[in-house]
C-alpha cells in the first residue's frame, strides 16, 4: 500500500489510495477509528468553554516564538547547559545522525531504546544507525509494530492505525514469536510488553523526542500514554533528546495552554497518561539534546508557508481529513502524512511531493481543528500554485487546464464544448462513456444530459432586457 | 438596484432546471433580475489546480459581464467562494473588487439581503437531508461547523423551515465532505467515489428520501455515486424546493 | 561556521516580517467546588482509581491487606516504615521485579486527575514505571483546580525530572482497544491520606503543595 519508493518520481497518492480503498475491511476500520478520535476531540472541545481562545493563544505564542526563535534557542541552551545537559546542534539529518552515532561510540554503546520521534523518522536515523551496527528498539507499541513490519508509521500519533489486529498477530508471529491466530489485542499487547521490557532494561542508551522545549526553564517536555519515554530516559545511563528547533515555547506557564490542547486535539483525552519534564540528567547519568534544523530555518523564510512550523504534531488534521481517513498514511509516501504532511513535505522536495497538495478536496476542516490555527487548507491552495508555477504538474493535466482556460474565456468556444459534452452523454454507447478514459465513470454515473442548456432556455424565455 | 443571475457552467450545461428555479424564485420575490447571455465560468477549475494563468481569461470575462451590476447572485457556493476569496488572476481593479464584494450565493442573498423566511408557495412533503458544501460551510459561513463548537446556525435550514411539509433529517457526520472537490473527483477518483458513497449512505441511514444542497456540483457527484450503488435517493437543489417544486 | 552559529544566523536572517507580541496569559475560570470529587472523576476516566480511608491510621492495614505480604513492595515515601524503601537502590533496573511501588504525590490536578511526581518524590524514577502497580498517596488538600494553575507553580523547576501522571500506562495502538499496562504500571491507585513526616530533616517536602 505504500506509495512507492522511487524518489525520482512524484508520489502516486491516487494509486496507493485506490489500493487502500479497495480493501474494504481495512478502509472501514481506518475511517471509523479516526472519526471516533475526531468525535472524542469534539467532546473535549465542548467541555472547555475557552477552547477557541486557547487555540488563539497557542497560535500567538508559537508565532511569537518563531519570530524570535534564535533568541529563545539561546535562552534554552543556556538553561539546559546550566543543569548539566550537553547541547548539540545539527543543520540537517546527516549531522543529527552523526551526532547520535558519536555519542553512542563514546559510550561504546550498541543498543538504543527509543520512544516515538517523528524527527528521527525525518532523519532516517534508524537505517543509518543499523548500518553502523546499532540495534534500535522502538518502545511505543504502535511504532514497535511498524518497526517489526519494516514499515514507516502511517500516522504521527497512532502509527499502526491502518492495521487490524490480525495484521499485528501475523507481524508478531513472524518476528517476535506468538500465535498468528491469536489476535486478541490484550494478548498481543502483553506479548509486546514482555518482549520489549528486557530490551529497554538492556539498552545502553535511551532516546526520546520532545513535544515542547521551554526556553525559560530548559525543560524538555515529552508526552506519552505508555510511559515508554520515561522508561527509555530513566533506565540507561545516557538520555539523548532529538528535537526540532521549532519545538520551543517561551515560558513554563505556556504549557498551561499547550498541554490542555495537545492530547484533547490528538486523541480526545484530557491529557496524556504521562506528561514528563526533563531538565537535566539523573545523578551519575548524562543527558544530551540535539537541536535539529533540517529545513526549518529555510521554511521560516517562506512567507506563505512558515506558519506550518507552529505544528505541535497532534494529528487532529489527519483524523478529521476525509481523504486521509480513506487513503491511509502510507499513501502519502512521506514521513508526514495527511493535511499537515501535504504542506510540510513539498518544502523538502517539491517534485517528489508535488501530488500531495492535490490529495485534498480543500474542504478546510483541517484548519478548523488545528489547535495552533495553521491555515492548512489555504497553504494547500498556495502550494498548488507553487507547483504549477514550477512546472511540476503532470504534463497532460497542465495542458488540459490550459485548454480549459482558453475555452472558458470565450463564450463561443464554451457553447461548442458544452454542447458537445451534452451530445456525448446522450448518444455515446455506455461502453464508451464508461471506458477507462473517463475516471468519473469508474465509481459514479454520469448525469443525464438535458435537451437544452439554461442559456438556451433563458434566450427563449427571458429575452435580454438591457 | 440591478441584479444579475450568474449560472455556473455545469448547471448551464447539465442542470438547467436549477437555473430556471433560481431565476423564477428571485422574480417571485420581486427582484429585478437579469440573466446576461454569454456566461462561461468563474475560473475556479483552473485556479484550484494552481493554474492562475489559465484562469485569467475566464475571470476577466466574468468581471466584464457582471461588473456593471449592483449585485450578482449565483446558485453555487463553491463558485462564490472562488469569486470572493480567490479571484486574483486578474489585476485587482475597482471593478474586480466590486464584483468580488457584491457576488452572493443564492441562500446568502435570500437570507441576508432579502431576509425572506416564508415561501408560502412551497411545499415539499418529503424527508430531506441537507448537504452543506465545504465552500458554503467554511468559507461563506452559511452554517455552523460541527468541529468549531460554535452556537449552531444554518441559513439554508432557516429557509427550508419556511417550506410546508418538509422534514429535515440529520446524518451522523453532518459536515463530512462528500468528496467532489472539482478535479479531485477525477484525479483521486477512488477516494472521491468512496467519500461520495459514504456520504449518501449516511443520509440514507438517517432516513432521507432527498438530499438537498446549495451546490449542484456536490449533488451531481453524490447522485452519480448513489445511482452506481443502486440507492433510491433523489437529489434536488435548494432553489427548486424554495421555488415550489413538489418532487 | 559551527552548526550552532549557522542555524542561529539563518533564523535571524529569515525571521517572519511583522510584530508577533507574546500574549499575556489570561486566567480562565476553572473547576469550582469539590476538587477531590472532580479529581477522582477525571482520574477514573483515565483509568486510575481512588480510595478514601476513614483516617490516617487505616493506611498501613489497608496497604498490607491490599498488597499482601508475599509481594515485592518498594516505597519512596518515608511515611510507611512497614515497607522497604527505594533509597538504597542505585541502579534503576533493580526495580524491575517490584510488584507494587508506593509513592507520595506532591499535589494533584483536578481538571485531569493528574499527579505531580518529581525525582524528589520518586527517589528512583523507575519505581513509577517498572513496578507492575503503583499506589500514590495524595493529600486531598493538595489538589489544584487546573493544568494552567499547576504550571504557575515553581515545583516544576525544583528537580531535574517531573512527571504529571494520569492513570496507568495505556495504549490503544491495536485497533483502538484500550489496554492498561502498555509498558509501565498496569494500575494506578490514589489513596487520599494526609502526610505524616517521620524524617525530621525533610519536614516540608509535601507541604510545598
Amino acid at each position: 500500500m505504500s506509495a512507492g519508493t522511487d524518489k525520482t518520481k512524484p508520489v502516486d497518492h491516487a494509486g496507493a489510495a485506490a489500493a487502500f480503498v479497495a480493501d474494504t475491511p481495512h478502509l472501514a476500520f481506518h475511517d471509523r477509528r479516526l472519526w471516533e478520535l475526531r468525535q472524542k476531540r469534539d467532546g473535549q472541545m465542548h467541555v472547555i468553554p475557552e477552547w477557541q481562545e486557547l487555540r488563539s493563544l497557542a497560535s500567538a505564542i508559537k508565532e511569537h516564538t518563531l519570530s524570535r526563535l534564535a533568541d529563545y534557542l539561546e535562552q534554552f541552551e543556556a538553561q539546559a547547559k546550566a543543569r548539566g545537559v550537553t547541547v548539540h546542534w545539527a543543520r540537517n539529518a546527516e549531522e543529527h545522525n552523526a551526532t547520535v552515532l558519536r555519542i553512542m561510540r563514546e559510550h561504546k554503546a550498541k543498543t538504543l531504546a527509543k520512544s516515538k520521534s517523528m524527527l528521527t523518522e525525518e532523519c532516517e536515523m534508524a537505517p543509518f544507525l543499523e548500518r553502523h551496527g546499532i540495534t534500535i528498539t522502538e518502545t511505543d507499541l504502535g511504532e514497535r509494530i511498524q518497526q517489526l513490519d519494516g514499515q514507516a508509521p502511517s500516522h504521527i500519533v497512532v502509527p499502526a492505525v491502518h492495521k487490524l489486529r490480525e495484521d499485528v498477530a501475523r507481524v508478531f508471529a513472524r518476528t517476535i514469536g506468538g500465535d498468528p491466530n491469536n489476535a486478541d489485542p490484550n494478548a498481543l499487547a502483553e506479548h509486546a510488553r514482555v518482549t520489549t521490557r528486557p530490551l529497554m532494561l538492556d539498552a545502553d542508551i535511551g532516546m526520546t523526542g520532545a513535544n515542547f522545549l521551554v526556553a525559560e526553564t530548559g525543560a524538555v517536555v515529552v508526552c506519552t500514554n505508555e510511559g515508554n519515554a520515561d522508561l527509555s530516559a530513566n533506565i540507561p545511563k545516557v538520555h539523548i533528546v532529538s528535537a526540532g528547533i521549532e519545538k520551543l515555547i517561551p515560558r513554563q506557564a505556556d504549557l498551561g495552554v499547550f498541554i490542555r490542547l495537545l492530547s484533547r486535539s490528538a486523541l480526545g483525552s484530557p491529557i496524556t497518561q504521562y506528561t514528563s519534564h526533563f531538565r537535566g540528567p539523573r545523578a551519575g547519568a548524562e543527558m544530551h539534546i540535539i537541536l535539529v534544523d533540517n529545513g526549518r530555518s529555510q521554511r521560516l523564510g517562506e512567507e506563505d508557508f512558515w506558519p506550518s512550523l507552529k505544528c505541535i504534531r497532534c494529528g487532529a488534521c489527519m483524523n478529521t481529513c476525509p481523504v486521509y481517513r480513506r487513503s491511509g498514511g502510507l499513501s502519502y509516501g512521506a514521513v508526514y502524512s495527511g493535511p499537515i504532511g501535504a504542506i510540510i513535505n513539498p518544502s523538502y522536495d517539491p517534485m517528489r511531493y508535488s501530488t500531495l497538495p492535490f490529495a485534498s478536496t480543500l474542504n478546510g476542516s483541517c484548519t478548523s481543528v488545528c489547535p495552533v490555527k495553521i491555515n492548512i487548507h489555504d497553504q494547500l491552495y498556495k502550494w498548488r500554485r507553487v507547483i504549477a508555477e514550477r512546472g511540476l504538474l503532470p504534463k497532460n493535466k497542465a495542458l488540459s487546464l490550459r485548454i480549459a482556460g482558453y475555452v472558458l474565456a470565450s463564450p463561443r468556444l464554451y457553447r461548442l464544448a458544452t454542447g458537445a459534452a451534452r451530445m456525448a452523454v446522450r448518444h455515446l454507447p455506455r461502453a464508451l462513456l464508461y471506458s477507462k478514459l473517463n475516471s468519473w465513470g469508474r465509481d459514479r454515473e454520469v448525469p443525464a444530459a438535458p435537451k437544452e442548456s439554461f442559456a438556451a432556455w433563458a434566450a427563449r424565455n427571458r429575452p435580454v432586457k438591457r | 438596484m440591478t441584479v444579475a443571475l450568474a449560472i455556473p457552467c455545469f448547471i448551464d450545461a447539465f442542470f438547467p432546471e436549477v437555473g430556471i428555479a433560481s431565476l423564477e424564485l428571485l422574480e417571485r420575490l420581486g427582484v429585478d433580475v437579469t440573466y446576461p447571455q454569454g456566461q462561461t465560468c468563474c475560473g475556479q477549475p483552473m485556479a484550484n489546480n494552481g493554474c492562475q494563468g489559465a484562469a485569467k481569461g475566464a475571470e476577466a470575462h466574468f468581471v466584464d459581464l457582471f461588473g456593471d451590476f449592483d449585485a450578482v447572485v449565483m446558485p453555487s457556493g463553491s463558485c462564490v467562494h472562488h469569486l470572493r476569496d480567490h479571484l486574483d488572476a486578474v489585476p485587482q481593479t475597482d471593478r474586480v473588487k466590486h464584483v468580488r464584494a457584491h457576488t452572493y450565493e443564492l441562500v446568502e442573498y435570500l437570507h441576508d439581503v432579502l431576509q425572506v423566511r416564508d415561501f408560502p408557495w412551497a411545499e415539499f412533503p418529503h424527508k430531506v437531508g441537507l448537504h452543506n458544501s465545504c465552500g458554503t460551510l467554511r468559507s461563506l459561513r452559511t452554517a455552523s461547523m460541527s468541529e468549531m463548537g460554535e452556537t449552531p446556525f444554518s441559513k439554508p435550514l432557516d429557509l427550508l423551515h419556511g417550506v410546508r411539509g418538509i422534514e429535515v433529517v440529520m446524518p451522523a457526520r453532518p459536515d463530512e465532505c462528500c468528496g467532489f472537490g472539482g478535479t479531485f473527483s477525477v484525479a483521486e477518483d477512488a477516494v472521491s467515489g468512496r467519500m461520495g458513497l459514504d456520504k449518501v449512505r449516511d443520509h440514507q441511514q438517517a432516513g432521507a428520501d432527498y438530499i438537498v444542497s446549495a451546490d449542484t456540483s456536490c449533488l451531481m457527484h453524490q447522485q452519480g455515486c448513489a445511482r452506481r450503488a443502486g440507492l433510491p435517493l433523489r437529489f434536488i437543489h435548494i432553489a427548486q424546493i424554495l421555488n415550489g417544486a413538489r418532487a | 561556521m559551527s552548526a550552532r552559529e549557522d542555524i542561529l544566523a539563518r533564523l535571524r536572517e529569515r525571521r517572519p516580517d511583522g510584530e508577533f507580541p507574546l500574549p499575556v496569559l489570561p486566567s480562565f475560570p476553572g473547576i469550582e467546588g469539590d476538587l477531590v470529587a472532580a479529581f477522582q472523576q477525571n482520574l477514573a476516566a483515565m483509568g486510575g482509581q481512588c480510595v478514601h480511608l476513614p483516617d490516617r491510621e487505616a493506611l498501613d492495614p489497608f496497604l498490607c491487606a491490599r498488597l499482601g505480604a508475599s509481594r515485592l513492595i518498594r516505597t519512596s515515601t518515608d511515611e510507611l516504615p512497614g515497607f522497604a524503601r527505594t533509597d538504597a537502590v542505585t541502579d534503576p533496573r533493580d526495580l524491575e521485579n517490584v510488584h507494587t511501588g508506593i509513592v507520595r504525590a506532591r499535589f494533584g490536578v483536578a481538571e485531569t486527575g493528574s499527579l505531580f511526581l518529581s525525582g524528589r518524590e520518586l527517589q528512583v524514577n523507575t519505581i513509577a514505571y517498572l513496578a507492575q502497580h503503583l499506589v500514590v498517596l495524595l493529600d486531598p488538600a493538595a489538589i489544584v483546580p487546573g493544568i494552567a494553575d499547576a504550571y504557575l507553580r515553581d515545583d516544576f523547576t525544583s528537580t531535574n525530572y517531573v512527571s504529571l501522571m494520569t492513570g496507568p500506562s495505556a495504549t490503544a495502538d491495536i485497533e483502538g482497544v484500550m489496554i492498561r499496562g502498555a509498558q509501565g504500571v498496569r494500575s494506578l491507585t490514589v489513596v487520599f491520606a494526609k502526610p505524616i513526616f517521620t524524617d525530621p530533616t525533610r519536614p516540608a517536602d509535601a507541604r510545598q503543595a
